[in-house]
Formats: C-alpha cells, structure tokens, sequence
C-alpha cells in the first residue's frame, strides 16, 4: 500500500464537502460519533439534511461564520491506497491556502457544477495547481443529476477546460462526469451515464501512476544534522543525516559536497540498524562518506557531473501571504531546503491574475494572496534547480524577521 | 555498522505508506533537533507517543536522542503505564523529567478547586514546567485524525508567550519547508505524527514489533458505567449511587489519567487483532474514551486554545 496526496479545490456550491464526505463514508473514515456530532448541529441549524461541510470546519469561527478559512487534511484509506486530502477553500481571499494545499500534493482535484460550467474559480485553482507543478489533474463535472446526464453538458465542459489546460502545465488530465450526491462515478461507475468510458473517481486514484513524477536522476541530498554518537560503540561514526531530495544515491558513488567543493565516495547508507543499498526520495537516511570532510547542515550531497548551481541572485514566482505588500528593497529571512538567510527584493517583474494569465507589468508589489515574478538577492548562495525539475530544491519560503511570520512561498525559475 | 538485513525491495522506487510516514516523522524530528535551541518530548505512556520515542530513535540512531522526555504525572496514572515508560527511558538513555500535578497544586501554580477535571489541570502543570525548563519545542503525539480542530492544526504548531495557539493565525505550512522562527518566551508545538492516522499507529507498531503498555490489550478488570463509558474501578474514583462494578474482558484505546479514560469490551490481545477491532470500529477513539472531550464540539478546539498537548 502507497501513500497518494491530493488537495480538493472548490467551493461548497459545487458540492466538494458532499464529495469529500462520500469518499469518507464509503472508505468507513467517518465514524458514527462523527456523524452523529454533524446531524445534530444540522438539526440545531434547522437543515433539513446532514451538512457533510461541518465534517470539515473544523474551527467553531468557520462553524459560525459558515466558511472554511483553512487547510484541513483528511484521511482515508482503499485496500490498496492511503490517501491525504488537504482540503482547501475555494473563495479569491484563500489563495495561500490553496498554495499551502497543493505545495505537498500529488494530485489536484478541481470540482465544477455541471450546471455552471467553468467559472472563474474553477480556472484559478487549475492556474494554481499548474504553477505549484501538481503533476496530475483531475476535473470532476459534478452534479450530473442535475443536468439528466447529459453527455453533451459533459463534452462542453470537457473541451472547453482541455482548451484551457494547454495553456497550462499539466502533464496528466483526467475528467469524470459524477454525482457526489448520489455517487454516481465516485466509487462505482454510474449506470446513468453509459457514454462515459473513463474509471470511476475512485478507481482512477487509486490507480493514478505517480512513481514517475519525482526525479530519480539528478541526485540532491541536503544535508539536515550531522550525527555524531561520541560513543565508546560508536567512537568514529561520522554521518549525514537528512531526505533525499533527488535522484538515488548507493554506497560506492563519487559525491561532490557543496558548497565547499569537496569530492569524496559514499562510505555507507544507514537507516537505523539497517544498511541500504539506494537510497532514493523521500527517504530519510544517514550517509557516511569516505574522507574526512567538514561537511555541515545547509550543505548539498550531489555528484561531480550532477550539481545543482550555487546562485545568489534567485528568480522565481512568489505567492504572498501577509496583508502588507511585498516591495522592492524590503528584506526578508528565507529557507530553502536546509538553508536559511536573508533575502533582499531586487525587483518585482510582474503581477500574474490568476483569473486571465494576464501578466501586470505595472504594479511593482504583490498583495495579500497575489502571484507574482519577483528577483531577490540572497545573502547566502543557494543550491537550487528550477522548481520544475525538482520541487523540493526549487521551493523556498520566506520570512517576516520581526514577527517570525511565513509569508511568502516561492518557487524558483 | 553491524546489521546487514536485507533491504526491502522498492522495484518501482515507490515506498510504503508506513515508510513514507515514518520517512517525514524522521526529517521532522531532525529539523527540529537541528534548529531548536531546547526541545524537548512530550511523553504520555500511550501509543502515539511511543511510536514518536522510536521514531525519535530512529532519527539520531546511533547517537542518543539529544533532547529529554518530559511527562505529566496526574497523579492518577495507570501503573503499567509508567512501568512502560521507565523500561523505554532506561533503555534509550534519555533524561525523563516527570511534572507533577501534585506538585503543581502545592506549589500554587495550579489551581484545584474540586471540579476542574485533572485533565484540565495538566494544561498548566504542563505549560509551567515548559516555562521553568526554558524549552523552546515540544513534540506532542497528535494526530490530524483524532479531532477536527487538530486537522487543520499545523506540524509546527506556534504558541504565543501564554502558551496559547491562535487557530485562526496560524503559519502557512508548505512543502517540507518548516518555520521554527520564535521570539522570547514563544514555544512552538511540534506534531511528528500529524499525517498517521490510527491504523497507520497500530499497522507501525506490528511492523516495528514496539512494546506497548499491557493496558491496550484484552485483560479482565474491574469496571463500571458512567455516562455511558466504561471506567476501571479503584480507589481513585468513588462510587455513585446505582454504580455497581463488575469484571469485564476489557482493553484502552487511548491512555490518559484513570478518572477520565474508559476502555472498551475487546478480546484483542495482539496487535493483529486490534487492527481488525479498528477496521471494523464505528466510532473514534476519543469518542468512545474520552471524556474530556465530551463538554461540547468544540471542547479539544478550546483546550488547545489554552495550551493543551
């Protein structure tokens, strides 16, 4: 059994939570206190039926304001697949929540009305998943009850979304007509819509081939901790401790250090009592290397012919997260993989509407929620591939030094 | 090093959920040891948290765990529980501080005015000894499973000079890429096991053979009802009227102080036989056993508010 991340984007209208619900329910990931906590608080509301939204507002403001303003992940398991959900609301304002959803996922699950069609809401959320590099997308047209399963509502929709997508990066689409109220196409195919071919929702993510999207070429281990026993067992036990970001890394392979420069052999691979022959990502291990090296955290474990170029001037698309707007000539913390520094904005370049794509040349800050091309000048050099070779070495956040905020993600060009 | 065990085979570079899991757990922990001043581990005698004493294990392996445990003595603790924590703590040379209730109310810096659940009073026993210690991390055992509020808690989970966490201001959380920026006086929490859910827990433990306290599996005890849980009878909890004991083939699901935590009827005694309880269970572990989170929906929401585990 693997484990599969997907984050669900889409507003209570277009039905997500009643589909978040039915996959809980039918995996048997809500339990009977659970449901019964939800009924009576839609009894105590007056609702005629059981709002399956409450399962996910988890904070009482969002019960009481009626909207979710947060991530939530949630958990559900197949025979064959685990599955996390970062659950993220649909409304404009929520921005960085969808960001913080999709930066770990798998897998973006964009739901429309079939009534509706695409609306503006249901393009930024592909726009956003397609930036954050979330190599599979599905579109689920919802509601197909509500519009006699009509394959031509279906076929509108779909071609209209796939015009769409080419503008976009998105190496795998797939799109399923269901109804999340009464489950047709969720976990079993639906009889109503015999036109359809496809896989069931289910059934296409647990099947969904994701051994592919890491990069099991361009070796990158950041190095985390250094472990050093000091023990009379252990006396000389030097070892690396940290996730592998990239490629497979064995015993016996040349490694380059960076920044230092240094080159040595990896010595060993060690996974508590065990030692392993590849280490590959996410693996969290321990590396010993043959020489002697002053090797410390913040340092990268790559190959000689393999590197990643230290870089102190970054460009990359920033999504910002605090209500004070990001301006040329502020100064910033940032982490990227192991590393921390402080940052300088050189430039903002442009403002991207995530609605149109339209690239603002104009405005020189980005605001709360807003995504834009930014340079910034780091103190330190970083070990950085471009985020679309490597998500994990091309991400950074950064960070507001007086209040130890986060409020900016970045992924670098 | 000494043992060569046969890899497990990945033919597709793909790893298990397990390994998956337990692969963040072990860079969660390392993040912190390496950019924490003085973190320290939250150590409650239950499942969750020995799983995080062998993930922590994992994770500095061969070096010791370099940062000391930290439990909260109720005064009402299970006995097998704390025999479980000596055994892990002996063995793992780690540096057990032990924060009492007890102590805490005598001291003045908790107040027990005879109503307040003993629960309740771990939230300032525990908060005091955090502030007394100067620790600027604390991993807890939560899981984003148990509990709507916790799921939309972050793995660094931040908390003001108070001890308080802010929901509705919590830090955007991405990629891997943790912030443990604090100021003097803040502490964050640290949540290793945010993505496990409990059968991920049980599953880890079969796999990883981990010793348990006895208590969560089936033994006969002497019970009985209140408010529709089952409690372990003993001198700690003094009858009501119309409350009679009986023995019962009972196990816990969770472990916390002995007056708030009720078992459930099981004939599980290994862990397969729990993992096939759980598949079938209808109703979540805090549910089932917990009475402090009975009060009200938002009653964990409202704990945690104030600085609770």
């Amino acid at each position: 059994m693997d484990l599969l991340r997907f984050a669900t984007a889409g507003s209570v209208d277009d039905g997500k939570s009643t589909l978040i619900g039915r996959l809980l329910l039918d995996s048997k990931a809500i339990f009977e206190d659970q449901l019964e906590a939800v009924e009576r608080t839609s009894m105590a509301k007056g609702y005629d039926y059981t709002d399956l939204a409450l399962l996910t507002d988890g904070l009482r403001s969002e019960r009481e304001q009626g909207i979710t303003i947060d991530v939530a992940y949630r958990y559900f398991a197949t025979p064959t697949r685990k599955f996390i959900i970062a659950d993220t609301p649909g409304h404009v304002q929520y921005t960085r929540n969808m960001v913080t959803g999709a930066s770990t996922a798998d897998l973006g699950l964009v739901l429309v009305d079939a009534r509706q069609g695409l609306t503006e809401q249901s393009r930024r959320h592909a726009v956003i998943l397609s930036l954050l590099r979330v190599p599979h997308l599905v579109l689920a047209v919802n509601k197909m009850d509500l519009v006699d399963f009509s394959e031509d509502v279906f076929n509108s929709i779909q071609n209209e979304f796939t015009s769409f997508a080419t503008k976009l990066t998105i190496p795998d689409l797939t799109i399923v007509p269901i109804s999340a109220l009464q489950g047709d196409n969720v976990v079993k195919r639906s009889e109503h819509m015999p036109w359809y071919a496809g896989p069931s929702l289910i059934h296409h993510l647990e099947h969904v081939h994701v051994a592919s999207d890491r990069d099991l070429v361009d070796a990158r281990f950041p190095v985390q901790y250094v472990v050093r026993p000091k023990s009379d067992e252990f006396h000389d036990y030097r070892g690396y401790a940290g996730r592998i970001a990239g490629g497979v890394l064995k015993p016996g392979d040349d490694v380059l250090v960076l920044p230092s420069g240094f080159t040595s052999t990896i010595a060993g691979i060690d996974h508590f009592h065990t030692e392993i022959e590849e280490a590959f990502p996410p693996m969290s291990v321990t590396i010993r290397l043959a020489d002697d090296l002053d090797v410390s955290r913040g340092d990268m474990i790559c190959r000689p012919q393999n590197a990643p170029e230290p870089s102190q001037d970054i460009d990359a698309m920033v999504c910002w997260m605090t209500n004070a707007p990001l301006r040329p000539r502020q100064k910033l913390a940032i982490k990227h993989t192991t590393r921390t520094g402080r940052v300088l904005v050189k430039d903002v370049q442009y403002r991207l509407d995530v609605n149109t794509l339209h690239r603002d040349l104009e405005t020189k800050e980005l605001g709360l929620n807003e995504i834009g091309r930014v340079q910034l000048r780091t103190t330190i050099p970083l070990l950085c591939d471009p985020y679309e070779k490597n998500r994990t070495t091309g991400s950074f956040i950064l960070v507001d030094e007086a209040t130890g905020v986060t409020v900016g993600a970045g992924m670098i060009n | 090093m000494s043992n060569t065990a046969a890899p497990p085979a990945h033919a597709d570079y793909r790893l298990s959920q397990l390994d998956e899991l337990e692969a963040e757990s072990i860079h969660i922990f390392r993040e912190v040891a390496a950019e924490f001043e003085k973190p320290v581990l939250m150590f409650s005698g239950g499942k969750d948290s020995i799983c995080m004493m062998r993930l922590a294990e994992k994770a500095f392996y061969p070096a010791k765990i370099p940062f000391p445990v930290l439990q909260v003595d109720t005064g009402f603790d299970f006995p097998e529980v704390l025999s479980c924590r000596d055994s892990w703590v002996s063995r793992l040379g780690v540096r057990l501080i032990v924060a009492s209730v007890d102590q805490a109310i005598a001291d003045g810096v908790v107040v027990d005015d005879g109503k307040t659940s003993r629960n309740r009073l771990q939230t300032g026993t525990l908060l005091n000894a955090i502030e007394k210690e100067g620790f600027t991390a604390a991993f807890g055992g939560g899981r984003r499973d148990e509990e709507k509020a916790r799921a939309k808690e972050r793995v660094y989970s931040h908390r003001d000079e108070f001890g308080q966490w802010d929901p509705k201001n919590q830090r955007p959380e991405l990629w891997s890429l943790y912030n443990g920026r604090i100021r003097a006086g803040e502490h964050m929490r640290i949540f290793p096991l945010s993505n496990w859910t409990e059968l991920d827990v049980w599953y880890y433990i079969g796999q990883e053979k981990i010793e348990l306290p006895e208590i969560y599996f089936s033994h006969t005890r002497e019970v009985f009802v209140r408010d529709g849980m089952l409690l372990s009878a003993g001198d700690h909890l003094l009858l009501r009227p119309g409350e009679t004991v009986q023995e019962r083939t009972v196990r816990f699901r969770t472990v916390g102080d002995m007056t708030l935590t009720g078992c459930v009827e099981s004939n599980a005694s290994d862990v397969a036989a729990i993992i096939d309880e759980i598949a079938i269970a209808r109703v979540t572990e805090r549910g089932a056993t917990r009475g402090d989170d009975r009060f009200s929906e938002a009653a964990m929401e409202d704990r945690k508010r104030e600085g609770y585990f």
